[in-house]
């Protein structure tokens, strides 16, 4: 070996003997929160998809329908209400939704199993690393959010002022919920590794089967099924907890679920993402 | 650069030490009773055929995949009980690339430095630095989609260097690049290994690679049929070509399908 002397020992344990401290953890989550932006801004068509999808709904279905279907009041409305004004908290909770799919899922398909590989082989424990980006992506989509309500506002959906503040939490909550949703199926789930699988199986599903386009009471006198259905379903705790945060209210009970739901979901995400015990393994393919 | 021992001393703590490995997907065994060992210094190329098992055993290392029967260890941290220190130092550039293609070269290379927990200021002059010693430091505020698939290599190598590891582990590293991407990403990595101790793993189905005095195992079929420098597999064979088809040709059918 025609080696220069070195101080191997020095390079090797440089930095690291000391073990990883807070300050790691912090940079490593301002890294990736900072890539998750640096993507959703790159990426263009992305962005504007993300916010052309729900004023689709606003703009065509709600209109479509506001004459259609009668919304009585109901909390957390004080007086009669148009139909865009009770599909709009639906809306968001959509923005969320596909955002959480779409940044938990894209790690997966579109040759991006490769950047999962980076992101694993960071020292930092991989619970905390899983986290970062469910935390990324919600940064990410609440931006969304609050774009999709600014514009909305045009669409007389005029929550109060402080409504706009007092949703904040509802959003981080309904978008760690529902992004923590998007990991799981990411690790467990071979078949959705393409986007329309997730659109029919998921996405529709979850949507439809809520409170965010008809209240429940309706769903209750067509089918008491589907109402236990749309019930269960933490899309709708998501959809509720929105909506009534954007009206300075507190919906204890969908705070409550969604809360439940996004532990349920994590622990899931962990075990399916670590490497003793969960799936990661069996999807990889022998090279 | 002289031939390397097999053996490690009981004095130096191998930079990776893997012992009895075997893996299984399902029904079907990837690796079969693994086990081999690198120095500080070493640079060892893993030979073998697509299927032979060598993204399984990377994947095994990293800690991608649960290392369930067997042990590995990289500088006395074993990479399932103690995974932090251990990777901490490992650098790897993966078979498939994984850059974001529309971030700059020096926001993958920052990304990646946080995933290491680096400061910004202490990942700004290596990167600065090591993207000078692959030549692209011009162009370190470009798009990776606008560099070849050389450059993007050459930018991978540089990223796992970034958190000063001390074990390089290349799955496949030349794969689809021309002679000269190729040549300089060798000669790169080898001098890398001369002069800063790097222990260098370079899996690899191109025989070429290995030269004509690095260490070489030889994977087949899950399992490793020889291994040692060039000279040694070479044996009476005229190439280490003929040696390694014989090799491949003489393990039992199927090798490791159970």
């Amino acid at each position: 070996m025609s080696g220069v002397p070195t101080t191997v020992g020095a390079r090797a344990g440089a930095g690291r003997a000391a073990g990883l401290g807070p300050v790691h953890y912090a940079r490593c989550l301002g890294g990736i929160v900072r890539r998750e932006a640096l993507r959703w801004i790159h990426q263009r068509s992305r962005f504007v998809s993300a916010l052309v999808r729900p004023l689709v709904w606003l703009a065509i279905f709600a209109a479509g329908f506001r004459f259609v279907l009668g919304v009585s009041i109901i909390p957390p409305y004080e007086t009669y209400i148009p139909y865009e004004v009770y599909i709009a908290p639906g809306l968001v909770a959509m923005i969320l939704l596909f955002q959480g799919m779409q940044s938990s899922l894209s790690m997966v398909y579109d040759r991006e199993m490769g950047s999962m590989r980076l992101l694993m082989v960071s020292p930092l424990p991989r619970w905390f690393l899983l986290t970062a980006k469910l935390v990324a992506g919600v940064i990410v989509s609440i931006v969304q959010a609050y774009i999709f309500l600014a514009i909305a506002w045009f669409w007389e959906i005029e929550p109060p002022v402080w409504g706009y503040v007092t949703v904040l939490p509802a959003l981080a909550l309904a978008g760690l919920m529902l992004g923590a949703l998007g990991l799981v199926l990411s690790s467990f789930i071979r078949q959705l590794e393409n986007f329309a699988g997730v659109m029919n199986f998921v996405i529709f599903p979850m949507f439809f089967a809520s409170s965010a386009l008809y209240p429940l009471w309706h769903v209750k006198e067509a089918s008491l099924t589907l109402y236990w259905v749309c019930e269960i379903n933490p899309f709708s705790h998501a959809t509720e907890l929105i909506r009534f945060a954007l009206y300075g209210q507190v919906d204890w009970l969908a705070a409550g679920v969604v809360t439940g739901f996004l532990l349920i979901f994590m622990v899931l995400a962990v075990y399916g993402y670590d490497p003793g015990r969960g799936l990661i393994a069996r999807r990889g393919g022998p090279e | 650069m002289t031939v390397m021992q097999l053996e490690v001393g009981p004095d130096v703590e191998p930079a990776l030490a893997v012992a009895e490995v075997s893996h299984a997907f399902g029904q079907r065994k990837a690796l079969d009773q693994v086990g081999f060992a690198l120095r500080p210094g070493d640079f060892t190329v893993l030979l073998g055929l697509n299927g032979a098992g060598k993204t399984t055993l990377f994947s095994l290392i990293t800690g991608l995949y649960h290392c369930g029967r067997g042990r590995i260890s990289v500088f006395g941290h074993d990479i399932s009980r103690d995974p932090s220190p251990a990777l901490a130092r490992i650098g790897v550039v993966f078979q498939q690339s994984t850059l974001d293609l529309d971030l700059t070269l020096e926001q993958n290379l920052f990304y990646h430095a946080s995933l290491h927990g680096m400061a910004r200021s202490a990942a700004a002059p290596r990167i600065a630095a090591e993207l000078e010693r692959v030549g692209l430091a011009a162009r370190r505020k470009d798009r990776v989609r606008q560099l070849s698939g050389g450059q993007r290599r050459r930018v991978e190598l540089a990223r796992a260097l970034i958190h000063d590891p001390a074990l390089l582990l290349l799955d496949e590293p030349t794969v689809g690049l021309d002679m000269e991407s190729r040549s300089f990403l060798l000669e790169h990595v080898r001098r890398l290994c001369a002069e800063q101790r790097l222990a260098v793993l370079w899996a690899t189905h191109l025989i070429d690679e290995a030269g004509t005095d690095a260490r070489v195992i030889v994977l087949h079929g899950g399992r490793i049929l020889a291994e040692g420098p060039v000279p040694t597999i070479i044996g009476d064979a005229p190439t280490l070509k003929t040696a390694f088809d014989r090799l491949v040709a003489a393990a039992p059918a199927i090798g490791a399908r159970a």
